[in-house]
């Protein structure tokens, strides 16, 4: 399979921050690609070199098999709508879907028709007056109406009430059999998008913490909860990215799987254990602050990809 | 709809499977597209073949090129029998452990499942 998105130690720095920390992801094409992360952990400053936005401080970025930044013909392929994109003051809905399709060779009138009228998106207030969930709405239409080989939504979610939610899973996934393309697709609602995802890259503090398929998120990390002392005692050795503790129970989210004898103990002493959710990886991810022999032993079991 | 506890892929075989024992979808008969799967359940379109494709392996389903996947002749015997494989492991081991937790002795516990059947017929 080729790689619609393919970034090689890709840095990115504003001044004395580093946004992105060689970061090396790829997304094959075809895929719908969960990316995931706390705010700050780099997932916009990333959407934005995919989209050729923006320019990496080093590494090398290529979408479709070209260099995006400055490259037409790559753009033409390409749709990105930030999450607070900015309209002309006197933009009406009308205005925005007369000129979308200049820069999207395939976009669909009727997803545009049926996204629009779905949404209940108000034709006559001008964009700038626009609620939160109003202005996801005209952003997903244009992420979904362009049909783009590569489409980056980023934050598609916030402001959408629970009927347009639903709305958006259906037209993308409908859409995308019909048409499939690579979606990247950038969201705190974890559990609400998580079935969607065949990838998933996690982001935390501007490195990649996981990159892989969704399938096999549930073997890098499990929970282990019971009494403290047992939980303690069982990952003493292990990477614990995150634990939780109250009048003598805990709950750990730990790297990695656990052996088989640790599995027997764990039972024999009434702890339970259970692969970590993706919900839980990435919350566990956000709360941890890595060591660096901790990257360097992820790395040897293959989750940093 | 779906649960943390297994891959979706596997919970969406086990739910066509469902389908197909309670006569939902009867032998010879076209089960829904993996995208028709996909938008339905609102899951990566390739996560419902891989599904669809479980049940393909084993024999439950077959797919006519271009037109569609059906249920084949004997489905419904042949996921009884695999059924019946997975119910020790998956109904008998735990009522065993919880009786055990609870201290319910073997006659009291056989008592409770003759009780259960005749209560269902």
């Amino acid at each position: 399979m080729t790689n619609a998105i393919d970034m090689q130690a890709v840095t990115r720095r504003f001044g004395e921050s580093t946004a992105l920390d060689a970061v090396d992801v790829t997304v094959p094409e075809g895929s719908i690609c969960g990316l995931l992360g706390r705010n700050g952990a780099g997932k916009t400053t990333m959407m934005s070199i995919i989209a050729g936005q923006d320019r990496p401080s080093s590494g090398r970025v290529e979408v479709l098999g070209q260099e995006p930044f400055e490259n037409e013909s790559v753009l033409a392929m390409l749709s990105f709508v930030r999450d607070n994109q900015r309209y002309p003051d006197d933009y009406r809905l009308h205005h925005v879907l007369r000129i979308a399709p200049d820069f999207a060779p395939h976009w669909s009138e009727e997803v545009a028709a049926e996204l629009v009228d779905g949404f209940r998106i108000p034709a006559r207030t001008p964009i700038k007056k626009f609620s939160r969930g109003q202005l996801s709405s005209v952003a997903i239409v244009l992420g979904l109406a362009s049909r783009a080989p590569v489409t980056l939504l980023d934050e598609p979610y916030l402001g959408l009430d629970v009927t347009a939610r639903a709305l958006f899973h259906d037209m993308l996934l409908r859409d995308y059999a019909a048409h499939p393309r690579t979606i990247v697709l950038s969201t705190h609602l974890v559990q609400e998008s998580e079935a969607l995802f065949d990838r998933v890259v996690i982001l935390d503090g501007g490195t990649v913490r996981v990159s892989s398929e969704a399938e096999d998120v549930r073997d890098l990390a499990f929970t282990l909860s019971g009494a403290t002392d047992v939980v303690q005692g069982l990952t003493a050795r292990s990477t614990v990215l995150s634990t939780h503790t109250v009048a003598g129970l805990m709950s750990a989210t730990v790297w990695g799987a656990l052996d088989d004898e640790s599995r027997t103990t764990a039972r024999d002493l009434g702890a339970r254990v259970a692969p970590a959710s993706l919900h839980e990886l990435v919350a566990a991810i956000g709360e941890h602050r890595p060591e660096p022999a901790d990257l360097a032993l992820h790395e040897k079991k293959g989750v940093r990809a | 709809m779906f649960t943390e506890d297994a891959p979706i892929f596997q919970q969406l075989a086990a739910r066509i499977a469902d389908d197909i024992l309670a006569g939902v979808h009867p032998e010879e008969s076209p089960v829904p597209s993996a995208t028709d799967l996909a938008v339905f359940h609102q899951i990566n379109p390739a996560t419902a073949s891989k599904g669809v494709n479980v049940l393909v392996d084993l024999g439950a389903l077959y797919k006519k090129r271009g037109i569609g996947v059906f249920v084949a002749t004997g489905a419904r015997e042949l996921l009884r029998t695999n059924r019946r494989a997975e119910f020790r492991r998956e109904y008998v081991a735990p009522l065993v452990r919880e009786a055990r937790a609870l201290d319910i002795d073997r006659a009291t516990l056989r008592q409770m499942i003759d009780d259960e059947e005749s209560s269902q017929q």
